[in-house]
């Protein structure tokens, strides 16, 4: 029972908070009608058996508590206002969601989570806030856990998280889906906050292990829902499959040992062909709708290298084109150096360093890849001196064990 | 309707000179977006300010007043002027810094009034 509950949790626990933020009108008191509820459900449950419809179940008990502890605690003006709000919504206490207008629910219930996603990554607050309110809101995840996986003290966490809403409460900050001209923006600030929850997951910015595999699901099952709440947005889609593509990748990233493999090392046939065959499927879809952006390019990058059996038949003159491609959108050093990396792999070393040459130094010097990848193209040019200082500096700014010990033994071979 | 504070950060060095291009083709982009505010019903307040240099620090405490030089906080970016609007929300606020910011080009602040 306990895991069926944990289980039901993760699943309903962002919806139902989404719908309580919009009944509500406030972020703090949908999260504790919400964990109020979810508290009764656990002592319930388990003598009552789980409700057929868990998710109405849960938000409908977080209302009635909701008006429960407005009436008892209705001093202030606002709390008045948000009583009287509960009593107008159309969720009547007899209402059972199950049985009527189900169809009209999930809609509501849909546009609720995307005002909610829209909320949690809004420009105004900075990406670590918004990473950590998703999850939070929309992943369920106590503040312990997002400390855990952003390694920070739990009252760091729960300060970032405070503030943020705070924040979002002082400015007046809307809960409502952007309008059309401002989408392609708002839009961008939420596909690249589950990305960010997607790259920290699969490569961790720091500690033990290379990998946090929950952080990784979190960020797939979010852009799932994306996903379904916004069928016609190409980028959403590219997001997606990126993440399935890159995520198919797992099982080979990591040797017996525990040691990290690069990709032209890794073993392909421990790749997850249902993920790729599903990432495939989107990138096509995408390339039909032909209205290309930054995610789906990167989608399709990560296409051509899992159409590849082995290294040396990967596409490279595909992989260069879809880089010009996604330069031309977004002329990032970031671009730049993968691009760089794609032209060492068709033409050899010394062109690949004369990509990075172009690339404004102070933009990445800071940025471990760049380091790593020149250190590479160094070594496999014979400029081995050149070579160990660049791993050198690799070395000094990778902060996650593993991919250290990677690096170190690179090194150690010259 | 909520209320905001949209700030100009200078650096505070700046001397104004209204006789240069430059200053002549600002005031005229910030008149502009004042008459904007006015019309939209957004218009609360506005002012220019003269360089922090200008400025006097003044503690009232127990009934006894010191007073001393300069602006309170010895930093290089110094408020140069603001606007107090009436917007619905932070992102209508938003959207009018960021007029604010196309005329007086550079950065605006935004922050929410109390109340």
């Amino acid at each position: 029972m306990t895991d069926e509950l944990a289980e039901v949790f993760r699943r309903e626990a962002g919806r139902c908070t989404a719908t309580m933020v919009r009944v509500l009108g406030d972020i703090d008191l949908a999260e504790d009608a919400v964990a109020e509820a979810f508290a009764i459900a656990a002592e319930q449950w388990p003598r009552m058996g789980i409700p057929p419809n868990p998710g109405g179940w849960i938000t409908t008990t977080a209302r009635n508590r909701a008006i429960d502890r407005l009436r008892r605690e209705s001093t202030r003006s606002e709390r008045h206002r948000a009583a009287h709000r509960l009593h107008i919504e159309s969720m009547h206490p007899d209402h059972n969601p199950e049985l009527d207008g189900l169809d009209d629910l999930v809609d509501v219930v849909a546009d609720d989570q995307l005002r909610l996603m829209f909320i949690c990554a809004h420009p105004a607050l900075a990406a670590d806030a918004q990473v950590a309110l998703i999850l939070r809101l929309l992943g369920g995840l106590e503040t312990g856990e997002i400390a855990k996986t952003f390694v920070v003290p739990e009252a760091t966490m729960a300060q970032r998280i405070v503030r943020a809403k705070r924040k979002l409460h002082d400015n007046h900050a809307s809960y409502r889906i952007p309008r059309a001209a401002e989408l392609p923006d708002r839009l961008h600030a939420v596909l690249a906050a589950i990305y960010l929850i997607y790259t920290e997951g699969h490569t961790a910015s720091s500690g033990q292990t290379l990998t946090r595999t929950d952080l990784s699901t979190e960020a797939i099952r979010l852009g799932r829902t994306l996903v379904e709440l916004m069928p016609d947005e190409p980028e959403a889609l590219g997001l997606l499959a990126l993440m399935l593509l890159t995520e198919a990748r797992r099982p080979s990233r990591l040797a017996s040992d525990g040691t990290m493999v690069r990709l032209a090392d890794q073993d392909r046939t421990g790749w997850d062909r249902t993920l790729i065959g599903e990432g495939h499927g989107l990138v096509v879809g995408c390339l039909h709708r032909n209205q290309p952006g930054p995610f789906q390019i990167q989608a399709a990058i990560a296409a051509v290298h899992a159409d590849a059996p082995n290294a040396e038949s990967t596409d490279w003159l595909q992989i260069i084109a879809l880089y010009n491609q996604l330069y031309a959108l977004l002329p990032s050093p970031v671009v730049a150096l993968n691009r760089s990396v794609a032209m060492a792999e068709l033409h050899g070393p010394v062109v690949g360093l004369a990509g990075l040459a172009e690339i404004d130094s102070t933009s990445v010097d800071s940025y471990q890849p760049y380091h790593a990848a020149r250190a590479d193209l160094l070594a496999r040019a014979g400029h081995l001196d050149e070579a160990v200082a660049a791993y050198d500096r690799a070395i000094e700014l990778t902060t996650n064990t593993v991919e250290r010990g990677f690096l170190a033994r690179q090194r150690a071979v010259l | 309707m909520p209320q905001y504070m949209i700030s100009v950060c200078h650096d505070d060095t700046y001397e104004v000179d209204f006789s240069t291009p430059e200053a002549q083709r600002l005031g005229t982009q910030v008149g502009a977006f004042n008459e904007e505010l006015q019309k939209a019903g957004a218009w609360v307040f506005a002012a220019g300010l003269h360089p922090a240099s200008s400025a006097t620090v003044v503690r009232s405490s127990g009934g006894v007043v010191s007073m001393t030089d300069g602006p309170y906080a010895e930093t290089k970016e110094q408020m140069g002027g603001f606007w107090m609007i009436d917007a619905a929300d932070l992102d209508a606020a938003l959207e009018w810094a960021n007029r604010a910011s196309a005329a007086c080009e550079g950065p605006v602040e935004v922050r929410p009034a109390q109340g």
